[in-house]
């Protein structure tokens, strides 16, 4: 990965939108999914009336977007940053998360579901701080 | 128990669609041409691969898998036990792909079947 500062702050700035866009994507869809009544029955016709408020709902467009926009800008960020140093880095947004989830839902993050998605960041950086490459290069 | 279903097609549907698009994009090959034709011709390539349908099929069920368990369960709970696909990433790496799996890699997937667990016993 290239050094010089403007690269580390176009970085930093492509981070903060990854770690940011992925969680509130997800809290979005969230969002939206409990406003789907009918969203607990597996029966096909109810499933039919399901899909129409989904596709209705502005909140599950705006978690739609929210989770294209941070892939755009995990692609971007990956063709100029080294996998191995972003993938650690976007772990962060499960505890992300949490917040958000906390913050814009209201909903309860006991201790111990805290503990879990501070165990699940370290071993997601773990997994990140691994070669990228696993096969013998060509 | 319905939970556990969705969580698994989540899982399970999610991995295999990546796993089934990157050998897609293997046997597609690599993309040397980056201009719009260049990139629209190179989606066309990939689009004649079977295992590519098979992909986004896959993904597809995984995404509305994550929709059907949004809608019974707490975000702070579905996103953090999605985490169990870098399990069944490595596993579908390493039996599918043929890939080497370090022995870190290893530690940190037990790390994070650690903390799924954590939070799946949270919601009890």
């Amino acid at each position: 990965m290239k050094s010089s500062g403007g690269v580390h702050l176009k970085t930093y700035f492509m981070l903060a939108l990854i770690m940011l866009f992925a969680p509130l994507g997800n809290v979005l869809l969230g969002k939206g999914m409990k406003g789907v009544s009918g969203a607990t029955s597996w029966q096909p016709s109810a499933m039919l009336g399901v899909a129409r408020q989904v596709i209705s709902s502005p909140f599950i467009w705006l978690g739609v977007a929210s989770l294209l926009t941070f892939f755009v800008a995990y692609m971007v960020v990956l063709s100029w940053a080294d996998y191995s140093y972003v993938q650690p880095a976007s772990s962060f947004s499960y505890a992300v998360v949490a917040v958000l989830g906390y913050l814009l839902l209201g909903e309860v993050v006991t201790p111990l579901r805290a503990a879990g998605i501070a165990v699940i960041c370290l071993g997601v950086f773990v997994v990140g701080r691994t070669s990228p490459r696993t096969t013998d290069p060509v | 128990m319905r939970e556990a279903l969705l969580l698994f097609l989540i899982v399970v549907a999610g991995t295999g669609g990546e796993l089934c698009v990157s050998r897609a994009m293997k046997t597609a090959g690599e993309v040397t041409d980056f201009r719009p034709a260049g990139l629209v011709r190179f989606v066309l390539r990939a689009l004649r691969v079977s295992w590519m349908w098979l992909g986004v099929a896959l993904m597809a069920t995984a995404f509305f898998s994550l929709l059907g368990m949004l809608a019974i369960e707490a975000v702070t709970f579905v996103v953090p036990v999605t985490a169990l696909s870098y399990a069944a990433g490595a596993l579908g790496a390493k039996l599918f792909l043929r890939e080497r799996i370090s022995t870190q890699r290893w530690v940190g997937v037990f790390i994070v079947c650690v903390g799924v667990t954590l939070v799946w016993l949270s919601k009890q």
